[in-house]
């Protein structure tokens, strides 16, 4: 289970969220979510771990795409 | 943004912070209440008469400066998205009895900070339970508690809150005979800035806070979660700078008896702030960023403010808020209280849940 729906969720639930995911080691994640201060920290997240991480913008959501 | 930018950013707003809480002491505020959210959302609740403890009653323009100033620039930078509906009911509750932790401490946990930085060393069992409160959400939160999704609600919606603050400087400024004021030397009420000053000192803290995401609670927590240190240095920041300042202006204080609006019941200040530091994680945030997320629209978040303003009343009406002679026996009982209810409301978000 590589992607994710944060949407609605407020930190650090999508943190927690991406913490849980990334335990299993996946090479990428994929996570939606809808406010900037999620986005942000759940890409500073990611890149503690060592995951690249793409932002694209979906209407008023963000779409982390996390890669190693 | 880069890590290093971010950190420096979020050191740099804590030391304005810090200044700018230590300016307003300067300019009338009580000492050690530059800024003090659960002291100023009650002097509100107070000032519009839901309490009538005649001490503690001015509408405090801080409070509606730090909404304001966070719409103003979450609007700006396109953050302003009006949502809601994640467990209202409990996070008012919530709200109320993080309020009833704070007074029984005598301070939010920003003024823990600023008690701490002026040498009140009450506050140093305040920060041991706000420690271990939080200690105590990050139990759950580790463990799948959620207040559930939040839904996109109508603009107006998120405009009510903001529009209620703006409200209240008209009230200030009128001062219409219904309001309650406490009179000159009767209480830390009497004791503020000009309402400029505090107006735009709100202002400047609410636009850090809204870009740094600053946050009391935050900071401890993510450092146990997920060892990220971010929140914290904002917080450490704010102690350094108010401390210089403290020292500069001649009210840095070491000690225990005698501190400014703050008591000696070690116990009661830590167990105080435990039901506020449990209470925050489980709302997601201090009352600071509680205020912050109300100015970017967050509609839970106003519901929490709508709690800690109720909750301020109730600590009046019924005797649980303490005072520098110490806690009271209904306080002590209310933050009892307050601990089981949050335990309970812990538990039934975190193992209560059907999956759909």
């Amino acid at each position: 289970m590589n992607k994710l729906d944060a949407r609605g969720l407020s930190c650090p639930e999508p943190v927690i969220m991406i913490q849980k995911a990334m335990s299993g080691q996946e090479a990428s994640y994929e996570m939606l979510v809808d406010n900037s201060t999620a986005k942000e920290n759940v890409t500073r997240y990611a890149e503690h771990q060592g995951y690249s991480v793409e932002v694209q913008t979906q209407g008023g959501d963000y779409l982390l795409v996390m890669k190693k | 943004m880069s890590f290093t930018s971010e950190k420096r950013n979020i050191c740099l707003a804590g030391l304005l912070i810090g200044i700018i809480a230590i300016a307003l002491v300067f300019f009338g505020n009580p000492v050690n209440m530059g800024f003090c959210i659960a002291c100023f959302l009650r002097d509100i609740s107070g000032a519009i008469g839901l309490h009538r403890a005649a001490a503690v009653q001015y509408i405090r323009p801080e409070i509606i400066g730090l909404v304001l100033g966070s719409m103003i620039l979450a609007l700006a930078k396109g953050e302003f998205k009006v949502r809601g509906g994640s467990s209202p009911v409990t996070r008012f509750t919530l709200g109320a009895f993080v309020m009833i932790g704070c007074l029984m401490f005598l301070g939010c946990p920003f003024r823990m900070i600023l008690r701490l930085a002026g040498g009140d060393g009450n506050a140093i069992f305040g920060l041991v339970g706000f420690a271990a409160g939080i200690l105590c959400g990050v139990f759950f939160l580790n463990r799948g508690y959620s207040l559930k999704r939040s839904y996109q609600l109508t603009q107006a919606e998120g405009f009510l809150l903001p529009g209620a603050m703006v409200g209240l400087l008209v009230l200030l400024a009128l001062a219409p005979s219904f309001i309650f004021f406490t009179e000159a030397g009767g209480g830390p009420g009497a004791l503020h800035a000009a309402l400029a000053v505090s107006l735009i000192a709100g202002l400047a803290v609410g636009a850090l806070s809204q870009r740094t995401r600053l946050c009391m609670v935050g900071g401890i927590r993510d450092m146990v979660l997920f060892k990220e240190n971010k929140l914290l240095l904002g917080f450490i920041a704010i102690f350094v700078a108010a401390l210089i300042g403290n020292l500069i202006m001649g009210n840095f204080t070491p000690g225990f008896a005698g501190q400014p609006v703050a008591h000696t019941d070690g116990l009661w200040n830590a167990l105080g702030m435990l039901l506020a530091g449990f209470g925050c994680v489980l709302l997601g945030g201090c009352p600071l960023r509680q205020l912050i997320l109300t100015g970017e629209g967050n509609t839970d978040s106003a519901v929490a403010v709508l709690g800690l303003i109720v909750g301020a009343a109730f600590a009046h009406n019924f005797g649980l808020a303490s005072s520098g002679e110490g806690p009271t026996a209904n306080g002590k009982i209310a933050v009892i209280i307050g601990i089981i209810i949050v335990t309970v409301i812990a538990c039934a978000n975190t193992f209560g849940k059907k999956e759909n």
